[in-house]
């Protein structure tokens, strides 16, 4: 799974979002089109073309105080507008560990 | 176990107060992210795909039971139930809130743990044998010299701004069991002809995406001298080390470009016209850190009491005895391993109540002491032979007595794409699986020594390179991707892997270790011929046929 930090110069081909890491807790949040945070994948504005995508990382890292590392990523959108993540990196941010933990969560 | 003075004690509780501060300007939004990550670095902070994780020092991997109960107190309070103890002899957390991380970072300085020089570019925490001190034949207790370095380096600030992050490890015995020949300096405590005490000088080692093999700059550097010589070390590489390239900054890389001889050169003739800096340690200095760590007040037992000869007619134990129990320097006494690698387990996590439990059996049966190994597993280092079947016993409702020690299920890995914001493809499910595969003990012991290590990514912190079995996690197209590579060995005959053959996908991992495996145990000599040493003597070739001949 490529990492944000080699993504830089990728432009987006599909449907993308903007992500990064909640500053005081670390959780994985999403920037929303109100311009603030959110933990919930579903609440997150979409992109669909490079500017869109440039323009919305450029105003969520300027929110340097609300979240940490923004980078866009890929997710795909399924049927009745279900946004999915779009690779495997994104889905364990979403999702929590592929592992069985073998202690209560 | 090595007591705080007054002065380490100030220090730790300093550099809480300075991390408190820290934070608080950075969640009110006085620092910005790139002007924190630096100060959070330096006290073990860093940013992973879920939330901050947290690594904290455990100094030449020796610990109190106290202090293992206040990890175990971190694991509860501020994070989920459990800790990932790591190939440097270190513990991570994996949830904590960087609001909550000044309270951590207090709770564990009350028992003197800290955070200082696990991440950066600085002099990380000086590693050693799991078993200092108490492995017979050792030439003496390597975390003297451990301990000596760590007080001259910590916050040093000639060292806490290097080129890249520098780790040294230490081994005074036989059996090199803290991978030296893998690290930026290894250092071999011996004797010389004279009977003194001092080191050979190793420099240049390193896995990563350059993976070096460390060579040997200086036979012999008498022990009074080990802080100037590697200060001298330290100076070469600030002077000639890459700052301009991350990945050509390591020392092993200009190790490699200077070439071993002119390093060397290089080095004598700075620690020559450096002089006396007063860096040289005069004996009443090496006693007073000496007199600082404390033995237990051994008791004069047999070598085979009769709780021993009693519990050999019970199978499970004779195998866990055989398998995880390891001669002590004094009779009647055991070094014992605790398995952190169950079936089905991450490899290295255990929960709060483990450590809870292992530092009560630790007061009961080990005078309040614990190590960790780099191997990411536990050890009990004073256990008297009439406690070993009780001691089996609670273990085992513990969930660590799992027979494996260097078998095939013992495996290292990194957290990888789990956790990890650098991995490319996951490592823990991986080695679940070959746990599960190999689950049957008879079979890992019909195998024998077999170490697979595992890593995410070409960072290397499941040291994938050096495993007899190595395993790096690769991406392909989104797809993870798996490198295998064989002969490889972390000890004094340390050397890289080779590459078997094309990388295989997520499902087909285990798969292709069960082959390799199946392969060694047709093409080995004899039974006691181990898996490394088939490879060396046949080379990867006969093996490659086997496992690539119908893929």
């Amino acid at each position: 799974m490529t990492s944000p930090l080699e993504q830089k110069k990728i432009r987006i081909t599909g449907p993308s979002v903007v992500t990064a890491n909640r500053t005081w807790d670390g959780a994985v949040v999403y920037r929303t089109a109100k311009h603030g945070w959110s933990t919930e994948l579903s609440d997150s504005a979409i992109v669909t073309t490079s500017d869109e995508a440039r323009a919305l990382l450029a105003e969520a890292t300027a929110d340097d105080l609300g979240a940490v590392g923004p980078y866009i990523a890929p997710v795909e959108l399924k049927d009745g507008g279900k946004v999915k993540p779009g690779n495997l990196r994104e889905h364990i941010r979403a999702k929590g560990v592929t592992i069985d933990l073998q202690v209560p969560a | 176990m090595y007591a705080y003075d007054e002065l380490d004690r100030t220090l730790i509780n300093e550099r809480v107060s300075e991390f408190r501060d820290q934070v608080k300007r950075r969640l009110s939004g006085e620092l910005t992210e790139d002007e924190f990550k630096i100060l959070r670095l330096q006290n073990g902070v860093y940013l992973q795909l879920h939330a901050y994780m947290f690594r904290v020092a455990i100094p030449y991997g020796t610990l109190s039971s106290k202090q293992l109960r206040r990890l175990a107190h971190v694991a509860r309070r501020y994070d989920r139930g459990y800790g990932h103890f790591t190939t440097r002899q270190n513990i991570q957390f994996n949830w904590i809130k960087l609001a909550e991380l000044p309270d951590a970072l207090a709770d564990l300085a009350e028992v003197g743990i800290h955070a200082m020089q696990t991440s950066g570019n600085n002099m990380r925490n000086v590693t050693s044998d799991q078993w200092a001190g108490v492995a017979p034949g050792e030439i003496e207790d390597p975390r003297i010299w451990s301990e000596l370095i760590r007080q001259h380096t910590t916050l040093h600030p000639e060292f806490s701004f290097l080129p890249r992050k520098f780790k040294i490890a230490i081994t005074a015995a036989e059996h090199d069991r803290a991978a030296i020949k893998i690290h930026d300096i290894g250092l071999r405590l011996h004797k010389n002809a004279d009977g003194e005490t001092g080191f050979e000088v190793l420099v240049g080692g390193g896995l990563g995406r350059t993976p070096f093999i460390a060579k040997t700059i200086k036979p012999f550097v008498p022990g009074r001298d080990i802080l100037s010589y590697i200060e001298a070390i330290l100076r070469v590489y600030n002077q000639y080390g890459r700052r301009d390239n991350i990945y050509k900054a390591r020392i092993k890389i200009l190790v490699h470009e200077l070439g071993i001889e002119k390093f060397a050169k290089e080095v004598e003739e700075e620690w020559k016209a450096m002089g006396d800096v007063g860096l040289t340690l005069d004996h009443a200095a090496i006693e007073e850190v000496r007199s600082r760590f404390s033995y237990p007040a051994y008791e004069k037992l047999p070598h085979m009491p009769d709780e021993l000869k009693q519990a050999a007619h019970d199978k499970l134990f004779e195998r866990w005895r055989k398998n995880s129990v390891s001669p002590h320097k004094v009779q009647g006494y055991s070094i014992v391993t605790l398995s952190l690698k169950p079936v089905g387990g991450p490899p290295g996590d255990a929960t709060a109540e483990q450590m809870d439990a292992v530092a009560d059996l630790a007061d009961k049966y080990s005078f309040g002491e614990i190590r960790v190994g780099h191997e990411q597993n536990l050890a009990l280092p004073h256990v008297a032979k009439r406690d070993l079947p009780a001691l089996f016993k609670a273990l085992d409702r513990l969930g660590l007595a799992t027979p494996n020690v260097n078998l095939v299920t013992d495996i290292i890995a990194c957290p990888g794409l789990d956790y990890c914001s650098l991995a490319n493809a996951r490592s823990i499910p991986i080695a679940q699986e070959l746990t599960r595969r190999f689950a049957n003990h008879d079979t890992a012991d019909l195998i024998g020594r077999l170490h697979i290590n595992i890593s995410g990514c070409i960072n290397a912190c499941g040291h994938h390179h050096v495993g007899h079995i190595g395993i790096l996690g690769v991406e392909k197209n989104g797809e993870e991707f798996y490198q295998i590579t064989i002969g490889g060995r972390a000890d004094e005959n340390a050397q890289l892997g080779t590459l078997i053959g094309p990388a295989v996908p997520y499902a087909e991992v285990a798969d292709v270790i069960e082959d390799i495996v199946e392969a060694y145990l047709a093409l080995r000599d004899r039974p006691e011929e181990l898996f490394v040493d088939t490879v060396k003597r046949l080379g990867v070739e006969p093996i490659r046929e086997r496992v690539y001949a119908t893929r």
